[in-house]
C-alpha cells in the first residue's frame, strides 16, 4: 500500500535554529532518505518551502480567490512529506517513527486512495 | 429442545470462528454476514442431519463458502487467489464429516485482538470493537452497556472498520519490539471495560455487571491467548478480586458503601479464590508491573476479615511502588488514604492537603470526600462539613450524591 507521510513542525523553532543544528538535522534526514531507498519502499518526497510561501486558492461560484498564507493557521506546519509504499500500516508507523522531525514535531500518516 | 441447544452452540462458537474468517475475507462485514448466514444455515441442517463433531470447524467451513462466493458476486473481475479460489470448489460439507478444526484457532483471535486494540483506531472504537468481534455482542448490547444510542455505537463500529481496511492495519501479532506496549493497549482495552462496568461516572447504574463479566472474559482470552504474561494475568485477578466484591459494594435503594463499611460475607469466596490463584502464578513469574501490584493491594484487602485487621503498612508500600509506575494525582490520593490507615490520619491529611494546594485534583471530588472522612476521624467538625460540601458540589453520579449528603448529615447529628 501508499502512505503520504506527513511531516509537521514549529516553523518559528526552525527559523531561530543554529546554523549547526540545522546542518545535524538536514544530516538525519539524507541518512533517513538512504535508508528509505536502500529498503525499496520510498517512491518520492521533498522538503517544502515555509508557509510564507504559500498561496491558497478557491473558487467560489466560478471565481478565483487567491489569498495568502496556507489554508489554516495551524501551531505546527507542513514541511516535507515522503511517499512510501509498503505492506501496512504497521510498517508506514514505523517508518514514520524515524523521521527525524517525530523526536520534536508530529508525523501524519495517510494511506493513498487508488485512482478508480 | 434442540433448537435452543443449537442455538448455544451457535453463539459459542461464532465469535471463535469470526476472527480467521475476518482474515481470510478480509472485510468484517463480510465475515459477520457469512458467520451469520453458517449461522442460520446450521439451525436448517443440523436438526435433520444431525450436529457435526466440530460445530465450530463446520461453521467456519460454510461461512467461509459464503464469504467467497459472494466476494465473487461483488467482484466478478477480480482474480481471488487459491486458497479462496478452493474454498468455493468444494461443496457444503455435511454435518457427519468430521473437519479438521481450522489450526491455530488462537492465533487468529490474538491478532484480532491486536487489531482491536490497535492505537491507530480511537479508544471508544477500540471498546466496541472488541466486544463486537471477540466477545459477540451485538451492537445493541454494546449502546445499552454504554448507554448511547444504538446509532452513535454502530456509526462508531462502521467507521473503525472501514479504517482498519482503508488504512490497512494489518491482521498480525506486533513484533517483538513492540509487543510490551501493545500489550499494555490490549489490557488497557480490556481495563476500560471493566471500569466502565464497575463504578460509571454517570447514568443511573452505579455498577454495570454485564459489562464486568465481558471483561474478565476478555481477560481470561488474554491470559489463553499470550501463556505466560504476567501482567495479563495480573489484570485478571484484579478484576477478579474487585468483581467477588460487587454485591456489598451497593446498599439496597443503590448508593455506594465505602470499603470499610461493606458487609464481607456478600463477598464472593469463589471469586478471590481464583483471583489470589492467578495472582500468585503472576508474581511467581518475576515480573512485576502496576496491573499487578493493583491486585496485590485488592488481594490484601479481600483476605482481610475487617478494616482494621487489615494490612495497611503493606497496602501503603504496594501504594508506593505502584506509584513509580503510574505517577498521577489519582494514585497519589490512594497512597495518601493508605497512609493515612497506616501511620494516622494526620500523615494522610498533610498528604491530600499537598495535592489539594497543587489544584490537580480540582473538580474531583473523592479529594474533598477522603479529606472530609480524615477531619471527622479527627473530631474537626466543622473543617470536615467544609469539605463535604466541597464534595458535594463536584460530584456528579447521583448515588455518590446521596452517600456524601448522609455523611454530612451524620456529621451534624453526631
Amino acid at each position: 500500500m501508499e502512505y503520504i507521510v506527513l511531516i509537521y513542525g514549529d516553523e518559528k523553532a526552525w527559523n531561530r535554529m543554529p546554523k549547526a543544528q540545522i546542518e545535524q538535522v538536514y544530516g538525519a534526514y539524507r541518512k533517513y532518505t538512504e535508508d528509505l531507498q536502500k529498503a525499496g519502499v520510498m517512491r518520492g518526497g521533498s522538503e517544502l518551502k515555509p508557509t510564507t510561501t504559500a498561496t491558497t486558492v478557491r473558487v467560489r461560484n466560478g471565481k478565483r480567490q487567491v489569498t495568502d498564507g496556507p489554508f489554516s493557521e495551524t501551531k505546527e506546519q507542513l514541511g516535507g512529506y515522503y511517499l512510501i509504499d509498503v505492506p501496512n500500516l504497521e510498517a508506514a508507523l514505523d517508518w514514520a517513527a524515524k523521521v527525524p522531525s517525530a523526536q520534536d514535531g508530529s508525523i501524519e500518516v495517510r494511506p493513498l486512495a487508488p485512482m478508480s | 429442545m434442540l433448537r435452543r441447544a443449537i442455538e448455544q452452540i451457535v453463539r459459542r462458537e461464532g465469535p471463535r470462528v469470526l476472527a480467521g474468517l475476518i482474515r481470510a475475507l478480509g472485510d468484517f462485514d463480510l465475515a459477520e454476514e457469512a458467520l451469520q448466514g453458517a449461522c442460520t444455515r446450521a439451525l436448517e441442517v443440523w436438526p435433520a442431519r444431525g450436529m457435526p463433531e466440530k460445530p465450530g470447524a463446520w461453521l467456519a467451513t460454510v461461512a467461509r463458502r459464503r464469504g467467497v462466493d459472494e466476494l465473487r458476486r461483488r467482484r466478478p473481475d477480480v482474480a481471488l487467489d487459491g486458497a479462496l479460489e478452493e474454498v468455493l470448489a468444494s461443496p457444503e460439507p455435511d454435518p457427519s464429516t468430521v473437519l479438521p478444526e481450522r489450526d491455530a484457532l488462537g492465533d487468529e483471535r490474538l491478532r484480532l485482538l491486536f487489531v482491536c486494540c490497535h492505537p491507530a483506531l480511537a479508544p471508544a472504537a477500540r471498546t466496541a470493537l472488541a466486544l463486537r468481534t471477540l466477545c459477540g455482542l451485538t451492537t445493541q448490547e454494546i449502546s445499552r452497556a454504554y448507554l448511547e444510542p444504538e446509532p452513535t455505537t454502530a456509526q462508531r463500529l462502521v467507521r473503525a472498520k472501514r479504517k482498519i481496511a482503508e488504512a490497512g492495519i494489518p491482521f498480525e501479532v506486533p513484533a517483538p519490539e513492540q509487543l510490551p506496549d501493545r500489550l499494555a493497549g490490549v489490557l488497557e482495552v480490556v481495563y476500560l471495560v471493566f471500569n466502565e462496568g464497575f463504578g460509571a461516572t454517570d447514568g443511573e447504574a452505579w455498577i454495570r455487571p454485564g459489562l464486568c463479566a465481558e471483561a474478565i472474559r476478555l481477560g481470561r482470552l488474554v491470559v489463553e491467548l499470550l501463556p505466560g504474561t504476567a501482567e495479563a494475568e495480573g489484570l485478571l485477578a484484579l478484576m477478579l478480586l474487585h468483581d467477588a466484591r460487587r454485591a456489598a459494594r451497593t446498599s439496597d435503594d443503590g448508593t455506594p458503601v465505602p470499603l470499610e463499611e461493606q458487609d464481607r460475607r456478600l463477598w464472593q469466596r469463589e471469586g478471590i479464590d481464583e483471583g489470589l490463584t492467578v495472582l500468585d502464578r503472576a508474581i511467581a513469574r518475576g515480573a512485576p508491573g502496576p496491573y499487578q501490584l493493583q491486585a496485590a493491594i485488592a488481594a490484601l484487602h479481600a483476605k482481610s476479615p475487617g478494616p482494621e485487621r487489615t494490612d495497611w503498612r503493606q497496602i501503603s508500600a504496594l501504594y508506593g511502588a505502584l506509584l513509580r509506575y503510574l505517577p498521577g494525582p489519582i494514585v497519589e490520593l490512594n497512597a495518601a488514604a493508605a497512609l493515612a490507615m497506616a501511620e494516622g490520619p494526620e500523615r494522610g491529611l498533610a498528604w491530600m492537603e499537598r495535592l489539594s494546594a497543587s489544584g490537580a485534583l480540582d473538580g474531583y471530588h473523592l479529594l474533598p470526600a477522603a479529606q472530609a472522612d480524615l477531619l471527622r476521624r479527627l473530631g474537626r467538625v466543622t473543617e470536615a462539613a467544609a469539605a463535604y460540601r466541597r464534595a458535594l458540589a463536584w460530584v456528579r453520579h447521583p448515588a455518590e450524591r446521596a452517600f456524601l449528603e448522609r455523611r454530612l448529615a451524620a456529621l451534624a447529628e453526631g
